[in-house]
C-alpha cells in the first residue's frame, strides 16, 4: 500500500439481482488528488460511489482508507472517517439559512448558565469565514437556501465538507442542471478544496467540466474499469474515444 | 434604515397574521363595541390558552413534517382519565400526573408506529384519534364526569384576577410555553434538528441526526400539550365531558397554518401560531357577539386559512423583491 493512497477500492463486483453492475474494479485517490470519474450511463459510476460512500456493500472486493480495511454498514460510518458525498440538492435543507444548513447536526452550542444553547453569532462568523475560504462571498448567512442560485448550493455544501475537515469529498454530477457561469463556479469551488488539501471524486458525464481541473481521469464502461490517466497522458479526444469505442 | 427596518418587519411571517386579527377584532369591534367590554375580553382570554398549548404542540411537529389529528381526543381523553383517577380516590396530583405522562406514551406510540412502520402520520393519528375517543366515550359511557380538583391545583391552573388590571393564569402558561418552545426551537440544536428534519430528512439522516427520535419527541411533546389543554379545560369547567376537545385538531392546525407554519415541515414559528389561535377565538366569539349564527365560523376560519396562507406568500415574495 502506497503511502500517497487515501482510499483504494480493489476488485469491488457488485450484482443487483441478474444485473452484474460491476465486475472487479480497482479505484484508488491519492491525497489531495482529484479524480474524474466519468463513463456513460450505466457504466457503474454510481454504483461505486454508493459502495465507497456506504449507501451499499460491495459483493465481494476491498476497501482502504489511509490503509486500513474498513466496511460501511451506512453513509454515517462514511462520513465519521471522512468520506462526504454531495448530491445535487440532496445535501441542504431549503427552508433553513446558510449557517444553520452548514452546521446541521454539529451545531456549535454555548453554555447559558446551566443551560446549553446555540451560539449563533460564531455558526454565523464561521459559515462565513467557511464559504469566503472557497471563494464564495455571501452578504448574508441568515439567507435562506431557498433563495441561492443552484451553484451557491452546491457552495455551500463544499464549503460545510471543507470546514468539517472532510479527507474526501464526493461530488455526484455536481454541474448537473447547472447554467455555465453556475458550473464555472461550481470548478473554482472544487480547485480551493484541492488547495486545502481535501482530495476530491468528480462524477460526470461531461467530460469538459471535469478535464480541466482533474489531476486523473478514470474511465468505466459496463462495469469494468477500461481507462486510467493522469491528465498529461491524455486528452479529452482520446477519453471521448475510449467511452464511445467500448 | 428605517425602511430597511420596515422590510425586515414585513418579512416575518407572523405579521401578516397580526394585521388580519386587529383588522378582525376592529371589524367585531365597530359592529358591536360590546365585543371589547372587559367581560368579553376577559373570557376570551381565559379559553383562548386551551387551544393555543394544544396548537403550539402540533406546531412543534408539523414543523419536523409529521401531523397528529388525535390531539382533539386525546384533549377529552386524558381529563377523562384523571377523573376516573381521582373517583377511584387517588391523590389529585397524582392523578393528573399520571395522565399527563400516559399522554406521553400516546404520543410515543404514534412516533414510533409511524417511523418505524414508515407509515403516514396521518393514518396513524386518525387512529389514534378513533382510539382516544372511543376510549374516553367508553370509560364514561358519554356521560361526563364532575373533575373537582384541590383549589391549589385550580389556582396553578385557572386562577384569574380580575379588576382594573385582569389576569389569568392560563395566560401565564401560554407565555411560558411561547417562550420556552421559542427558544428550543430557533436557539437549542434540537430545534435546528426539527427543522433539518421536516425540511430535508434525508439530507438530516445524511448529517448523523436520528430523526425518528426527532419526530418521535415531538409526537410526545404534541400529545403532552394536547392532554394539558384538556385539564386546564375541565379545570375551569369542573367537568370533564367524552366529546370535551371535538374537532380541536382543525382549530389547531389551523391556528398552526395561519401563523405561518408549513405543512410540508421545515418551517415555521411559534408566536405566529399563538397570533394564529387568537385569530381562531376572536372569530369564534365575535360571530356570537354580533348575533351572526355560530354556524358561520367553521366557514369564515376556513376563509381566514386561504387568505392568510396567500397573505404570508405575497409578502414574502414582495419583501424579497424590495431586498433585490
Amino acid at each position: 500500500m502506497s503511502e500517497g493512497n487515501l482510499v483504494k477500492m480493489v476488485d469491488i463486483h457488485k450484482w443487483f439481482g441478474k444485473v452484474y453492475a460491476l465486475k472487479g474494479v480497482d479505484f484508488s485517490v491519492n491525497r489531495g488528488e482529484i479524480v474524474g470519474l466519468v463513463g456513460d450511463n450505466g457504466a457503474g459510476k454510481s454504483t461505486l460511489i454508493k459502495i465507497l460512500s456506504g449507501i451499499y456493500p460491495p459483493d465481494k472486493g476491498r476497501i482502504y482508507f489511509e490503509g486500513k480495511e474498513v466496511k460501511f454498514s451506512s453513509p454515517r460510518d462514511a462520513m465519521k472517517i471522512g468520506i462526504e458525498v454531495i448530491h445535487q440538492e440532496l445535501t441542504v435543507a431549503p427552508l433553513m439559512s446558510i449557517a444553520r444548513n452548514i452546521f446541521m447536526g454539529r451545531e456549535i452550542e454555548k453554555h447559558i448558565g446551566p443551560i446549553k444553547l446555540l451560539d449563533l453569532k460564531r455558526m454565523r462568523d464561521e459559515s462565513l469565514r467557511a464559504l469566503n475560504k472557497i471563494g464564495l462571498f455571501m452578504r448574508d448567512v441568515d439567507t435562506i437556501i431557498e433563495n441561492l442560485s443552484g451553484g451557491e448550493r452546491q457552495g455551500v455544501a463544499i464549503a460545510r465538507a471543507m470546514y468539517f475537515k472532510t479527507k474526501l469529498l464526493i461530488l455526484d454530477e455536481p454541474t448537473n442542471n447547472l447554467s455555465v457561469k453556475e458550473s464555472a463556479k461550481v470548478l473554482e469551488f472544487i480547485k480551493e478544496l484541492k488547495n486545502e488539501g481535501i482530495s476530491c471524486v468528480f462524477i460526470t458525464h461531461n467530460l469538459y467540466h471535469v478535464y480541466p481541473i482533474a489531476d486523473r481521469i478514470v474511465v468505466l464502461s459496463h462495469g469494468k474499469k477500461v481507462g486510467d490517466f493522469k491528465k498529461e497522458e491524455t486528452s479529452i479526444e482520446n477519453i471521448t474515444q475510449i467511452i464511445t469505442s467500448e | 434604515m428605517a425602511f430597511r427596518l420596515f422590510i425586515e418587519i414585513l418579512k416575518r411571517k407572523e405579521i401578516s397574521v397580526l394585521v388580519i386579527l386587529l383588522i378582525v377584532i376592529s371589524f367585531f369591534y365597530s359592529l358591536q363595541p360590546v365585543f371589547l367590554s372587559t367581560s368579553n375580553t376577559d373570557a376570551l382570554r381565559r379559553i383562548t390558552p386551551e387551544l393555543s398549548i394544544p396548537a403550539l404542540g402540533i406546531t412543534m411537529l408539523m414543523i419536523t413534517g409529521e401531523f397528529d389529528l388525535s390531539i382533539g381526543s386525546v384533549f377529552g381523553f386524558t381529563p377523562i382519565l384523571a377523573a376516573t383517577l381521582m373517583d377511584t380516590g387517588i391523590n389529585a396530583w397524582v392523578s393528573i400526573s399520571f395522565s399527563l405522562l400516559i399522554c406521553c406514551l400516546i404520543g410515543a406510540i404514534h412516533g414510533i408506529i409511524t417511523t418505524k412502520a414508515n407509515i403516514p402520520s396521518f393514518i396513524t393519528t386518525l387512529g389514534g384519534m378513533l382510539i382516544w375517543r372511543g376510549a374516553a366515550l367508553a370509560i364514561t359511557g358519554g356521560m361526563p364526569k364532575y373533575f373537582h380538583v384541590p383549589p391549589e391545583i385550580a389556582n396553578i391552573l385557572t386562577r384569574s384576577i380580575t379588576g382594573s388590571i385582569s389576569f389569568h393564569v392560563q395566560e401565564l402558561w401560554l407565555i411560558t410555553l411561547t417562550i420556552v418552545f421559542s427558544i428550543i426551537l430557533f436557539r437549542h440544536k434540537f430545534g435546528n434538528w426539527m427543522l433539518a428534519t421536516g425540511g430535508n430528512k434525508e439530507a438530516a439522516r445524511a448529517l448523523g441526526i436520528n430523526t425518528s427520535k426527532v419526530k418521535t419527541l415531538c409526537f410526545m411533546l404534541c400529545s403532552l400539550m394536547a392532554g394539558f389543554g384538556g385539564i386546564m379545560q375541565s379545570t375551569r369547567l369542573a367537568a370533564a365531558l367524552p366529546n370535551q376537545g371535538d374537532g380541536l385538531e382543525f382549530d389547531a392546525i389551523a391556528a398552526a397554518v395561519i401563523g405561518g407554519t408549513s405543512l410540508y415541515g421545515g418551517s415555521g414559528t411559534i408566536i405566529g401560531t399563538v397570533i394564529g389561535g387568537y385569530l381562531s377565538r376572536v372569530i369564534e366569539n365575535g360571530l356570537v357577539i354580533i348575533r351572526a349564527p355560530s354556524y358561520y365560523y367553521r366557514l369564515y376560519i376556513g376563509i381566514i386559512i386561504i387568505i392568510a396562507v396567500i397573505m404570508n406568500l405575497y409578502l414574502q415574495r414582495r419583501a424579497m423583491k424590495v431586498r433585490g
